[in-house]
């Protein structure tokens, strides 16, 4: 769920530019975060995220363009004097100092009142469940606990922002799953507003409020997860975001023609390309007549993928397209079949060269 | 895993090594250093005794000179520490591209014998020397100043000189060690670059920085060329005394008991500093 947009955005990005050397790394950003949202900022390897986010945090200077937080200039000012903090992907926990001393950090080069001190870093260990790791060296901790402790050093200080450079990426899968959930309910609880950046699709649908597609150092799409996986607009965020088939088709008359498949379709006339999701194509039941707008279509298995609770099929059409289809579990199938779509689930989409 | 015959190949050659050149060498000093010269100096007599270490706890020569040594180490340390450290920090952390550069300019000196960079303090310092000539030249002094030379300010110079670089190279090593996303986490909670250099990188520099103390400290302590080429008699250090009662004091015993008590000196100090330094490193 999407917050109440507010009257004004907590941090505004407007036409960022960064390059190192000749390479330019972001061109011209321009996002909006409001207070209190879990933004995501998904993206491939070298897609400029990573730099988005240092720039956000005061480790890069901008070429062009301006960053403002609660309406003030953020991009002037020195990372120390930024109410920002970072979560890095490699934790950066002192290890000079024990997990207690890490946290009080942020605390004690800040000057917070000495007595407040020992309160404070306790609540932020007990928020991450790490009470019994006070006074442990972070060496000695596994990348889990080091991940927690990372946060709890962060969220201690109260940022305005906090920013999260692939913090999961380190940890193996079940506990990654396990700690987005936290993490997720954790941000709801503290009420943070989040920036966190990751190039796993999954993992970005599972946790954001929106997600802010880069890509090669532009934004292709911002939007909440539901809206940029069913509607995605450009054939690049389909493509990127879930599986997908991309049909180039002729739109005429009311009708898009791509090969053998003709479904409705309203819009401009002429070339178009759509993206249709594979569950969003199913069996059809030849003793049925169709309804709606439902498009029909024979084609023979060539493949079956038993996934667990859903099947992935190859399905080869009579003009030789080969269409990607997700069903329920049900045991093998084979030969010809006749399948269905909704036209309303075949999204038009900007096509985008790849 | 390995046969008899290779682990033989491979121990033999250097434990026969240690025990012809160390073992044998030391057992002869320890030896020597309870023997006594025989009254008229000409012959050692293997007369078992404690002579040696009590003089060299009575007389006041050798305790001063002792400690004279001690003072200047120390000394050589800090101004080592002080020079060095700087030079490791800018290195590391601000020269960017120049980095290698600076590095050779460092090491370069190391390659020039010992020797030369003694006798080119010798020009510096003595009466005719450069320093002299250029404070006249400014006017500073209407007369050379005498005493730069053949004293220990003139031992504690050279040695800060020729050790700065063996202090320098463990700091360095250790500050390329700082891991940089450290530096940034601390600015990142709020922490102003100098509080994260007091904070954060020279902690994590300790080790580097007792290594270079203690090269400095040692190597200084155990230096007698220095004090020989521009010490003068107010410049004598401790090896000199050891160097002269081996050859023409004629006194091996003596000098074999300095030079054990010294040896367990050092000892010590390093058992102390890798104790201190396994408190220091978190790796």
């Amino acid at each position: 769920m999407t917050p109440e947009p507010t009257a004004a955005p907590l941090v505004e990005i407007r036409s960022l530019s960064k390059s190192f050397g000749a390479r330019q790394v972001l061109r011209g950003i321009s996002l909006d975060i409001a207070g209190g949202e879990f933004l995501t900022i998904l993206g491939e390897s070298g897609s400029g995220k990573t730099t988005l986010l240092r720039l956000i945090a005061g480790f890069e200077q901008p070429e062009s363009g301006e960053i403002r937080m609660g309406g003030e200039r953020l991009d002037t000012q020195p990372p120390y004097r930024r109410r920002v903090n970072t979560v890095f992907q490699s934790y950066a926990l002192f290890p000079h100092l024990s997990v207690f001393e890490n946290i009080a950090y942020g605390l004690r080069v800040q000057h917070a009142p000495k007595e407040e001190i020992p309160g404070r870093v306790n609540a932020a260990l007990a928020m991450v469940e790490m009470t019994d790791y006070a006074h442990t060296p972070p060496t000695k901790l596994s990348g889990g606990q080091q991940q927690r402790v990372a946060l709890a050093r962060a969220l201690v200080n109260r940022p305005q922002l906090l920013l999260l450079d692939e913090p999961l990426s380190a940890l193996d899968a079940n506990l990654r799953r396990a700690m987005q959930i936290e993490l997720k309910a954790l941000q709801r609880e503290v009420g943070i507003t989040f920036l966190f950046v990751t190039h796993d699709q999954e993992e970005a649908m599972a946790l954001s409020d929106r997600i802010a597609l880069l890509r090669a150092g532009a934004l292709e799409q911002v939007a909440s997860p539901r809206e940029i996986y069913s509607r995605p607009a450009t054939s690049y965020t389909a493509q990127f975001i879930g599986q997908t088939n991309l049909l180039e088709a002729e739109v005429r008359g009311g009708k898009a023609r791509a090969g053998t498949l003709e479904w409705a379709a309203n819009g401009t006339e002429g070339k178009a390309t759509f993206s249709l999701r594979p569950e969003q194509i199913g069996l059809a039941d030849p003793a049925l007549p169709t309804v709606g707008d439902n498009t029909r279509f024979r084609g023979r298995i060539r493949n079956q993928t038993f996934g667990g609770a859903t099947d992935l099929l190859e399905v080869s059409c009579h003009d030789g397209r080969v269409l990607k289809v997700r069903i329920a579990s049900r045991g093998p199938l084979e030969g010809e079949r006749e399948f269905e779509f909704r036209a309303a689930e075949a999204v038009r989409v900007r096509a985008t060269e790849d | 895993m390995y046969t008899r015959g290779y682990k033989l190949a491979v121990s033999v050659p250097p434990l026969l090594w240690v025990t012809l050149f160390l073992l044998i060498p030391y057992a002869m000093l320890f030896c020597y250093s309870f023997w006594a010269v025989a009254p008229g100096g000409a012959t050692i007599v293997h007369s078992w005794n404690l002579g040696n270490y009590g003089e060299l706890l009575h007389n006041p020569m050798y305790l001063g000179v002792l400690f004279r040594s001690m003072r200047i180490a120390g000394t050589v340390t800090l101004l080592a520490l002080l020079l060095g450290y700087p030079l490791a920090y800018y290195l590391s952390f601000r020269a960017a591209r120049r980095k290698d550069l600076f590095y050779q300019l460092v090491i370069i000196p190391l390659w020039v014998s010992y020797l030369v960079r003694g006798y080119a303090w010798k020009t510096i310092l003595g009466s005719d020397g450069v320093l002299n000539g250029f404070l006249q030249f400014l006017h500073v002094t209407r007369h050379p100043v005498e005493f730069f030379l053949y004293s220990p300010f003139a031992v504690v110079i050279t040695l800060t000189h020729i050790y700065t670089p063996f202090t320098f190279l463990p700091i360095y090593a250790s500050l390329e060690h700082v891991p940089r996303n450290l530096v940034e986490a601390s600015q990142d909670l709020g922490a102003s670059p100098i509080k994260t250099f007091w904070r954060v990188i020279f902690p994590l520099s300790l080790p580097g920085v007792l290594a270079g103390a203690t090269f400095a400290f040692v190597l200084t302590l155990g230096d007698f060329l220095a004090p020989l080429l521009v010490g003068g008699p107010s410049g004598i250090m401790i090896s000199n005394i050891v160097v002269s009662l081996f050859g023409a004091a004629f006194n091996w015993p003596l000098g074999a008991a300095i030079s054990l008590s010294m040896l367990l000196l050092v000892v010590g100090l390093l058992f102390l500093v890798e104790r201190v330094e396994k408190r220091l490193s978190f790796s």
